[in-house]
């Protein structure tokens, strides 16, 4: 097992700018998300770590030892493709035996050795099928069986789940969480799914156009994203545009909101306030009054979608459309058309930098 | 449901019948037909063209073994189909993964037509000009002479190696199509997946891109080495006296000496012998893919 890092990442192809100057620590058996809209680099950043393809600038090191210029198979990584990429000429035991059997070990420990790699994906019965006779999902195990059975120092994951269903996919997200636990492997997962990535990753990288555009642990990006761009790309989040006060931002209109967290900007640069719709409560005029400092904004329910276990309500103020999401808690429903007040405490408000 | 279906097949067949019929009719026509004659005459004693007594017999085919000289010609013939099936494999597959691995876009399509240009050329043309390329003060040898410090003397013309040169252009093209399309169609993900795993790039050929590339290899070398086999041209314009094949003699039967019933008994005995190879060969090769 291996920490990695990677300093000052640059990867170009023509004119086009694939990485540019990323910087990452992959701490020793974490389990790392990289997540980014396609395009952003995330699978080009995985794919120098591999060692498919090498960067024009930077540095990757791999348990403290530069790799960069070492090729693929002397990497000792475990790469899960998207498409699983198993042999279709070779059996399941055979797919997962092949990195232990071009290493030249004795038979009886290869047997035993992947015996032991399909007990742990929960295929231990599978060994003999081929891999078309397998479903989706038992693909996704023989891959992952086959990447770590080798005792690689870091466990590469691109999209794995991306082609199972979504009631698979989260049965999956629980199983690769156990693996990756049981075996305490150096996982770095690329993926377009902000859920996957909140709820499997002990840290996060959110890529744009080649950059990192912020990384931490998933709590700390979700309650405070440094960007517009992180701030609605992992969750939701309602943006108000204007210029700073020190503590918070005035509208065009004149109207203050107060922010409590975030970052620290000079009064008068253009900033804005991001809000989670959870974190705003929605009443009619005559409900509860205003808490000391809240931030209150007048407006209309344009549309109401209900999901259950909450509902969604599209709020016009302004000529901008607010996100409110509420509970379903067995309170009284808000119609389209009503007037509403929507309050929430500046802790919930976040300060970005105009940008 | 069982009538359901046969139901469904027969009027499927009976649909599919004005699309099957032209080629079917054609290979009646032009295959089926004068090769019946052809095992019509095999069992004569003498052309009936040319108004002469004829009965049948057998002797056409006893012949082929009375006489030591066709099965030793035969053996030579095969031993040249299978050196030309291995030289085109040895050219043809690098050639192959190159074109379906490594090149891209428009310089794939130019390395594309150079392969098939060939095929685009009369074969006696082709043959030809291999002989101005290796007769001794041919090109070869002017060429050589005119590089190397020390005078040699190239002259490959009416010789073995000249035959498998002629044979071996006029086929590659074949083994790097097949190969080429098995090859294209294994995914790039499954040899990074290979080489990921630790495998070194010759490990990830011999064990991932050969086995699954192997019906491809199959399909070129049954295209190959059953044509050699029976070839005439190329064995007597570059192989002179040394070029005398099974197919030169067969050949030979039916232009020079007339003896159209001899010349299709040992065309048969060849077609026999080639079925045989294949119907052995297949399953082992079935097993390696």
């Amino acid at each position: 097992m291996a920490g990695v890092q990677v300093s000052n990442l640059s990867r170009s192809f023509g004119a086009h700018k694939a990485l540019d100057d990323v910087s990452i620590d992959f701490a020793d058996g974490g389990f790392y998300a990289l997540l980014g809209p396609s395009g952003s680099g995330k699978t080009t950043l995985l794919r120098q770590i591999a060692g498919f393809d090498f960067p024009d600038f930077g540095r990757i090191a791999i348990g403290g030892e530069s790799v960069e210029r070492v090729p693929i198979e002397k990497r000792r990584i475990g790469m899960v493709f998207q498409n699983y990429a198993l042999f279709p000429n070779m059996s399941v035991a055979d797919n997962v035996a092949f990195g232990l059997s071009v290493r030249g070990e004795p038979k009886a420990v290869i047997a035993a050795e992947v015996q032991r790699a399909l007990d742990l994906v929960q295929l231990g019965k599978l060994g003999s099928r081929r891999p078309h006779q397998l479903s989706g999902g038992q693909r996704q195990r023989v891959a992952l069986a086959r990447a770590i059975v080798t005792k690689p120092r870091v466990l590469l994951l691109d999209e794995p789940l991306g082609a199972l269903d979504k009631a698979l996919r989260v049965d999956m997200q629980i199983e690769l969480k156990r693996i990756q636990r049981e075996i305490g492997i150096t996982t770095i997962f690329v993926t377009h799914d902000q859920e996957e990535a909140l709820t499997m990753s002990d840290r996060i990288g959110i890529l744009r156009d080649g950059r990192l555009v912020q990384e931490g642990p998933p709590e700390e990006i979700y309650d405070r994203p440094k960007s517009e761009f992180a701030a609605t790309f992992l969750g939701d989040a309602n943006i108000f545009r204007g210029d700073s006060t020190g503590n918070g931002i005035r509208l065009q209109d004149g109207t203050a909101i107060a922010a409590g967290a975030g970052a620290k900007l000079a009064a008068g640069a253009k900033a804005s306030c991001a809000v989670r719709p959870e974190r705003i409560r929605i009443a009619t005029d005559t409900g509860t009054p205003n808490a000391p400092n809240a931030n209150v904004l007048r407006g209309q329910v344009s549309k109401r979608i209900f999901a259950g276990n909450n509902s969604t309500y599209f709020v016009e103020r302004a000529g901008q459309t607010l996100k409110v999401i509420v509970q379903n808690t067995g309170a009284e429903r808000l119609a389209e058309g009503q007037d509403v007040v929507l309050r929430w405490s500046p802790e919930s408000t976040v300060l970005i930098a105009a940008g | 449901m069982a009538g359901q279906v046969a139901i469904g097949s027969r009027s499927g067949l009976r649909s599919a019948l004005p699309l099957l019929l032209p080629a079917y009719l054609w290979l009646t026509v032009a295959i089926f037909l004068p090769l019946s004659a052809m095992v019509f005459f095999s069992f004569m004693t003498e052309l009936p063209l040319s108004g002469k007594a004829w009965s049948f017999t057998l002797d056409n085919y006893t012949a082929f073994l009375s006489q030591g000289l066709y099965p030793t010609l035969l053996l030579a013939s095969l031993r040249l189909g299978l050196e030309v099936t291995l030289w085109c494999v040895v050219v043809g597959y690098p050639a192959a993964y190159v074109l379906a691995k490594v090149l891209k876009g428009r310089s794939r399509e130019a390395i594309f037509l150079l392969v098939i240009l060939p095929f685009w050329s009369n074969g006696l043309v082709r043959i030809f000009s291999w002989a101005m390329v290796l007769r001794e003060g041919g090109i070869l040898d002017t060429a050589l002479n005119a590089v190397l410090p020390i005078k040699i003397n190239i002259d490959l013309m009416y010789s073995y190696p000249a035959v498998i040169i002629g044979l071996v252009h006029s086929y590659v093209p074949y083994m790097v199509l097949t190969c080429y399309l098995t090859l294209q169609a294994i995914d790039g993900s499954l040899i990074e997946a290979g080489r990921s795993l630790g495998a070194s790039r010759l490990q990830v050929l011999k064990r991932i891109v050969i086995p699954l590339s192997m019906p491809g290899l199959v399909a070129g070398a049954a295209l190959i080495f059953v044509p050699v086999v029976g070839s005439f041209m190329e064995p007597r314009i570059l192989g002179g006296r040394t070029g005398t094949f099974y197919g030169t003699v067969i050949e030979d039967q039916f232009v020079a000496v007339f003896n159209w019933p001899l010349g299709a008994a040992l065309s048969f005995i060849l077609l026999a012998v080639v079925l045989v190879i294949l119907a052995v060969a297949s399953p082992i090769l079935r097993r390696a893919a």
